[in-house]
Order: structure tokens, then C-alpha cells, then sequence
């Protein structure tokens, strides 16, 4: 972050794949594929273009379930997160490769090797998000199968994660990886060992995030992880998780720089502030069809409400408490089901509104809505008052959804001197100002 | 045999084997002289080279007719990640997908893994057809036409068509669906290399395509033979699965020949010397992996003064006819065992 630009803190920028949730509309006539290889291929060179830090993609490991039944409401179906970046590296030079891959369900020494592949093969632009899975749901498809306690999901992560670096550490740093040395891990959670195949990954370690929210998580990342993918996209909230975070690491005995803080956050622009607002909902309301906001409601009533319209009030009957494992493959939306219904209904009557209504106006709002001059300041504005060092940019269409940002935002940010006009690190741990290791 | 033959390259001998461009050029000589397929081996620990699927991933943007067939390995790796990752290449590659089917034998790769001991090639081959088979299910846990993006009912997905596999292998269990929606060709081309009594089994019952690695002309006829028979005891018609015999190649005058035994026809001198072995070896097996023993040395020199005298003579094709890897086999796009008839 030095030289000629260190009077403004630098936007960090990563675009987000749309995922397999209700923030992707699948209903718009510009949505493409969400499998084929081109929709991968116009995100990534848009946001190479756009002059971003790298490309994210989430994992998925098992079909969301509602009522023991496949959701069907939102989009389905991912391809293979690495095989997808592996290919990415070829159509684009300097964008980074990152990807969700769980320390639950994968082995130490085949990742290590597959993100050291991944990091030669782009150059030096491999990023790995690690996540921890507990559930036994998503154990189903896998050897491992079961539950893993979840007081012991971060020390397992946190064993993973060590593990990876120990054999990325071991690759020989001579000619075709001569003077490879064997890593050895052994504790309660592994007991393994192995000589790398592949030579020192350009990066030397591939950038590492993590995406945890507890105080646990924010420890775990604080520890050792170069990105947090936070959920505080908001400005206080995002002060208040930056501040946290940075302490942690700080505590760990790090360099508070060291650790890059990325909220996932959504945009709309438009001409004009009402003409964005405008957008902004009717994008919302496409989020949130009638059916969709059904399945929302069961989701928090704990129980079937399929006989309701979409269009009329919200259901009499009270919430069933406890954990009905109504909807299966991601949390629970919130943790009072009592409380929540209190506020809704009293919000519905207040403000008149249906269901589906209800559930645009309680379900999250676009982050950044305005014209592109009122977005690029308020970016600018959340990395100077470190609200986060930049954001993760998640699109509700595919693949277009980031043409609009990179066309009218972007070069606004870079006019104000915030985003490169063009790469100057060799690998995507340089881009990012992150130190070597 | 009928020509033309079935010829693909294996990649393993590039120049820099941890650089996209090595592969990247010797996959498009290999597209331009109209292959079949360029092959890349894999094994957790064994040799100092990349994970081979991931490579051939990076590849398949820069070619755009050639067959690409990693090996993978079954024994340490998670079945529902192998046949996600492998339907990927497919969709990446729009239809060009292959892999081959392997079984990790050393005491190195699972002391990396460490989740279990070796165990005898039986068991490893059992459970890498039990692999392949729970890979083409969940290939077809997704019908053809699962999405349906109807905006009436609010149904991205018609989950009448994507169905749960539950299959049971030795000592694990897969639920399904996959999270990857069918690929392209149905099911990504299974090649097995048949070395052994029980990779010859699996090969009988899982592969659309064999290797065999003979010494000699007499080798490869009774190779073929030994696994023709075993895929008819195993209720396939033999004459849809094809035997390609190895050959390494050292066609650079200017660079040493093998210094160490290798398995399978060994060829070093003149192309018109390769070719006329070729030639003869094409009527007894269904085609051939070349070896080169360096991909940017030996590949243009097979390309150049091989490839014709082999056209010249019917034995090999001059461009590609087909789109997809299957096709190029003639293996039709197969049925959706899921899907109602």
C-alpha cells in the first residue's frame, strides 16, 4: 500500500460467482448458465478488467433440503471449485483464483497439492478459503460421514490449516522442487506424512481466508488467515468487526496490515438515487417470489404454510421452537423464531403488508444502491473510516452481473486514485500488499 | 483390426512439468495432428508432477477438439469429489472429458492420507469399480432436462429429476445427488489400464476404453485377446471397447534413448522405422498411447514424419469428424439409468 498512492487507502476488490441462494436471480432474461465454463470465463475477465484482486468461488458438497425435499426455489448445481479455477487460470493473467474448500470433507495432503497446482499453473494466483462443516447432512456423500463436534470444528480446521502450510513449506525450492523435504503432522485429529511433488508454490503459501464470525472463528482467523470474508457490509457493524478483528490479530502478535478484512456485499446503480432505489427493489422482489417467501416463513415458523398466499397476511398459527430441521445445507435464519414473529407481525400490520411483502422488507437490502458517484464514495469512504479494506462483490445475475460495476464504478475509483489502473505485484499475495510466507 | 486407429499422446514428458505452457503447447501440436486424446498420470506422492486433472482443466481452455484424460486416483480420494471434479473438466472442455481410473498402492501415498493402510491390488480394484460406478450414478443423479427455470411455479430445478444414489462401496457410503449437473457426453469416457488380474477385472466391467502396455507384436495380440475375453464374461460386446498398446517414442537423434526398462513396445530411430511398426501393430490392437520421451523434442517429429505415412496408408484420420470424446470412440451419448424410459 506505499508509493505514490499511500494518501488514499486502496479498494480491495473481489467478485463472488453467484451462489445457490435467493441473492442470484435465475427469472431475469439476462441470466446465462450457472454451469457453463463461459459464465465463469465473463466474470473473471470483467473483473479482471475491473482490475480486482481475485475471483471467489463458494464450494457446494450436498443439495439444500426444505421439508426432506430438494430446494428447488433457488439455483442448483455448481460445478467442481478447483477444476473450475484450474481452467480459469487459463483465460485471464493477474487475477486471483480463490475458492471455499472444506477442511471437513477433503484430507490435508491432497488439497495442499491441488492449491499448489492451482498456484503453479496461474502463476502465483491461488487463494483458498477455508471452512469448517460439521453437520452429518453433508457427511452423507462422503468417507468421512458424521457429525464432528462442533467445540471441535475450529482445533480440527486449525490442525488442517497447519497441515496444508507444513507440506506447502516442505516443497523444494530448487530446480523442478529438488530439495524437498517430507512434512510430518500428528495430533488427535492426523497422523500423516508426505514429500511434496510439486516445487515451491510462487506464492510460497497460497493466500489463506477464512470466513468466521464467532469469537472462536475471528481467533482462528486472527491467528494465521491473510483475508477475512466477513458478513458486516454495513459501515457501524463493519467498524465494529474491523476493530475487533484487527485487535485479535494484533494480540497474535501480527501485524494488524497483515490480515486483509473483505465484507461480501451487494450493489445496485442507477442514473439517478430514485431510479436506483427503484431498481433496487424491483431486484428485490425478484429475490423474493411468492414461493420463495413462503418457504422463507416455513423456514422461520418451523412448519409447512404451503396453504398460504403469497399475497395475503401472515400466518396465525405460532412458531414451532427448537430446531425442526425444516430446511437442511444451511443455518437456521434466526434464533428467536418467538421474538421475530412478534416483530414481523407487528411490522406487517404497521406498514400493511403481505408476505411476500414482509419478506422483502425484512430480508437483506442491497449494501451499496445509488448513482455510480454515490457508490464509489461510499466504497472509498468505508475503507478510509476501515469499516473493511475493500469488499466481495456478490452479483445477483450470471454472468453479467458485474459489467455495470466495472463499466460505470470502477473507473470512478480509479479516477480518486483508490484502485490500480493497472496490476503491479507478480502474484496475487503481492496485489493484495499481503507479506510474503 | 479395421483402420483408422485410436492414437492419443501422453503429456508426461513436457518440458516443464509445473508450467501451463508446456502442456499447453504440446496439447495443441497433439489437436493439430488430430489425436484422440493427450493423457496425463497422476499419483498423490509418486513422481515430482502437478495433480493432473487440474492441469488438463487449465488445458482444456486452450485447445478446443482434443480428448483430455487425467489420471485419478480412487483409493485416498473421496469418490463424490473424483466424479464432480471429473464432470467439470467435461462441462470445461464442452464434451472432451476422459479419466483414467487408478489405485493407490504405496505405503508413501497412504501414510500422506493416513486415513488407512495399503491393501492388496484385489481390494484397491474392487473399490476403484465401486468408484467408477458411483461416479456414473451420480453423473446421472441429474436428468438432462433438471433444470427448468419455470417462473410460474418459482421451480429453478424439477426435483422429480434429480434423484439420490445411495450407494454403498467398501467402507463408505454416498447419498447423492451431485451437486454438478450431468456432463456433456453422460458419462466422461472410464479408461483403464489392464496390468494386472485385477485391473483387467475392472477394466472388464467399468472401461470404454483399455491400456495395455506389450512388448511385442505376439504380446499385444494375446493382450487384446485376454481382455476382449474379459469383457465378454463380463456381458459386454468386446467390440465396443477398444485396446490401445503403449509406445514409447524417441525419434530425437540427438537425445539418449530410455536409460531405464520400459514397460511396453519401446521405439527408438527413424519415424519411418515407427510408422512401419505402427502399421503392423494396428492390426492387432485398436490403437496406441505415444509416449514421447519428451513431449517438445519427439511430439512435432511424430506429427510431421509419422502421422502421414499413416494416413497414406487409411490408418489414421486426417481431421477431427466428431465433438465429443465418446463420439470419437463411437460410444453413444449414454441413457440416464434415472430417467423414466
Amino acid at each position: 500500500m506505499g508509493g505514490s498512492e499511500s494518501e488514499v487507502r486502496q479498494v480491495r476488490l473481489v467478485a463472488h460467482f453467484p451462489g445457490v441462494n435467493n441473492t442470484t436471480v435465475w427469472s431475469d432474461p439476462a441470466s446465462l448458465s450457472q454451469i457453463d465454463f463461459s459464465s465463469f470465463e465473463h466474470l473473471a475477465r470483467t473483473a479482471e478488467r475491473g482490475r480486482f484482486d481475485y475471483l471467489f468461488l463458494a464450494e457446494g458438497l450436498r443439495l439444500r433440503e426444505h421439508q426432506g425435499l430438494i430446494h428447488d426455489l433457488d439455483v442448483v448445481g455448481r460445478p467442481d471449485t478447483l477444476t473450475v479455477l484450474a481452467a480459469l487460470a487459463s483465460v485471464t493473467d493477474h487475477l486471483g483464483l480463490a475458492g471455499t474448500l472444506s477442511t471437513t470433507y477433503n484430507e490435508p495432503y491432497e488439497l495442499a497439492r491441488q492449491l499448489a497446482t492451482l498456484d503453479h499453473l496461474s502463476g502465483g494466483r491461488a487463494a483458498w478459503n477455508a471452512v469448517t462443516s460439521s453437520d452429518a447432512f453433508t457427511g452423507e456423500n462422503f468417507r468421512r460421514g458424521g457429525y464432528l463436534d462442533h467445540a471441535d470444528r475450529y482445533e480440527r480446521a486449525s490442525s488442517f490449516v497447519r497441515a496444508v502450510r507444513a507440506f506447502w513449506d516442505a516443497a523444494g525450492e530448487g530446480a523442478g522442487g529438488t530439495g524437498a523435504g517430507t512434512a510430518r503432522h500428528h495430533d488427535r485429529f492426523f497422523d500423516i506424512e508426505a514429500r511434496p511433488t510439486l516445487p515451491r508454490a510462487p506464492q510460497g503459501q497460497p493466500v489463506v481466508i477464512q470466513a468466521g464470525d464467532s469469537p472462536q472463528g475471528r481467533d482462528f482467523a486472527a491467528a494465521s488467515a491473510d483475508v477475512v470474508f466477513s458478513r458486516h457490509g454495513g459501515f457501524e457493524e463493519g467498524k465494529a468487526f474491523y476493530a475487533d478483528v484487527k485487535r485479535r490479530v494484533r494480540a497474535h502478535g501480527r501485524d494488524p496490515e497483515s490480515l486483509l478484512i473483505m465484507p461480501g456485499v451487494t450493489y445496485t446503480v442507477g442514473d439517478t438515487a430514485a431510479e436506483a432505489d427503484e431498481k433496487a427493489l424491483h431486484v428485490r422482489y425478484q429475490q423474493v417470489s411468492g414461493q420463495t417467501a413462503i418457504r422463507f416463513l416455513e423456514s422461520v415458523w418451523g412448519r409447512d404454510l404451503s396453504d398460504h398466499d403469497p399475497e395475503g397476511p401472515l400466518p396465525d398459527a405460532d412458531p414451532v421452537a427448537g430446531d425442526t430441521g425444516i430446511t437442511r445445507g444451511r443455518t437456521r435464519l434466526v434464533r428467536d423464531p418467538a421474538a421475530t414473529v412478534r416483530e414481523w407481525r407487528e411490522l406487517a400490520e404497521a406498514k400493511r403488508l403481505n408476505i411476500r411483502d414482509l419478506v422483502v422488507e425484512v430480508s437483506a437490502r442491497q449494501t451499496f444502491v445509488g448513482t455510480p458517484e454515490s457508490v464509489a464514495a461510499d466504497i472509498v469512504t468505508h475503507v478510509r473510516e476501515r469499516a473493511s479494506d475493500g469488499f466481495v462483490l456478490v452479483p445477483h445475475i450470471t454472468p453479467g452481473g458485474l459489467d455495470e460495476f466495472v463499466d460505470r464504478v470502477v473507473p470512478l475509483l480509479q479516477e480518486r486514485r483508490a484502485l490500480r489502473a493497472e496490476y503491479t505485484g507478480a502474484t496475487l499475495r503481492e496485489n493484495l500488499g499481503l507479506p510474503p510466507r | 483390426m479395421p483402420y483408422p486407429l485410436h492414437i492419443g499422446a501422453a503429456l508426461d514428458g513436457v518440458e516443464d512439468p509445473f508450467d501451463l505452457a508446456s502442456y499447453a503447447g504440446a496439447a495443441r501440436l497433439a489437436e493439430e495432428a488430430a489425436l484422440d486424446f493427450v493423457a496425463l498420470d497422476d499419483s498423490l506422492t509418486g513422481a515430482d508432477r502437478p495433480d493432473a486433472l487440474l492441469t488438463l482443466a487449465a488445458v482444456a481452455p486452450l485447445t478446443g477438439r482434443i480428448g483430455l484424460v487425467p489420471t485419478v486416483t480412487t483409493t485416498h480420494t473421496e469418490p463424490f469429489h473424483v466424479a464432480k471434479a471429473v464432470a467439470s473438466l467435461d462441462h470445461a472442455s464442452l464434451g472432451r472429458a476422459g479419466w483414467r481410473v487408478e489405485v493407490s498402492r504405496t505405503e508413501a501415498d497412504a501414510r500422506a492420507v493416513g486415513r488407512r493402510g495399503t491393501a492388496p491390488d484385489a481390494a484397491l480394484w474392487a473399490e476403484a469399480e465401486a468408484v467408477a460406478d458411483v461416479a456414473s450414478r451420480l453423473w446421472d443423479s441429474w436428468q438432462d432436462d433438471a433444470e427448468i427455470r419455470d417462473t410460474a411455479t418459482g421451480r429453478f430445478v424439477d426435483r422429480e429429476r434429480l434423484h439420490y444414489v445411495d450407494f454403498e462401496g467398501p467402507g463408505w457410503s454416498v447419498r447423492g445427488p451431485s451437486i454438478t449437473p450431468r456432463p456433456p457426453q453422460g458419462h466422461p469416457l472410464v479408461v483403464v489400464r489392464a496390468d494386472g488380474e485385477p485391473s483387467l477385472r475392472a477394466a472388464a466391467t467399468t472401461a470404454d476404453v483399455v491400456l495395455v502396455a506389450p512388448a511385442t507384436l505376439g504380446g499385444a495380440r494375446a493382450s487384446r485377446a485376454r481382455v476382449r475375453e474379459a469383457v465378454a464374461e463380463a456381458g459386454r460386446d468386446p467390440e465396443r471397447v477398444p485396446v490401445l498398446a503403449d509406445v514409447n517414442v524417441f525419434l530425437d537423434p540427438d537425445r539418449p534413448g530410455p536409460s531405464r526398462a520400459l514397460s511396453g513396445l519401446t521405439h527408438t530411430g527413424s519415424p519411418g522405422a515407427l510408422a512401419e511398426t505402427l502399421l503392423e501393430w494396428g492390426r492387432v490392437v485398436d490403437g496406441f498411447t505415444v509416449r514421447p520421451s519428451s513431449a517438445a523434442a519427439d511430439l512435432p517429429v511424430f506429427a510431421e514424419r509419422v502421422l502421414p505415412l499413416l494416413r497414406a496408408s487409411g490408418a489414421f484420420r486426417g481431421e477431427y469428424a466428431e465433438d465429443t470424446l465418446r463420439a470419437r470412440f463411437g460410444l453413444p451419448r449414454p441413457a440416464n439409468r434415472y430417467a423414466p424410459a
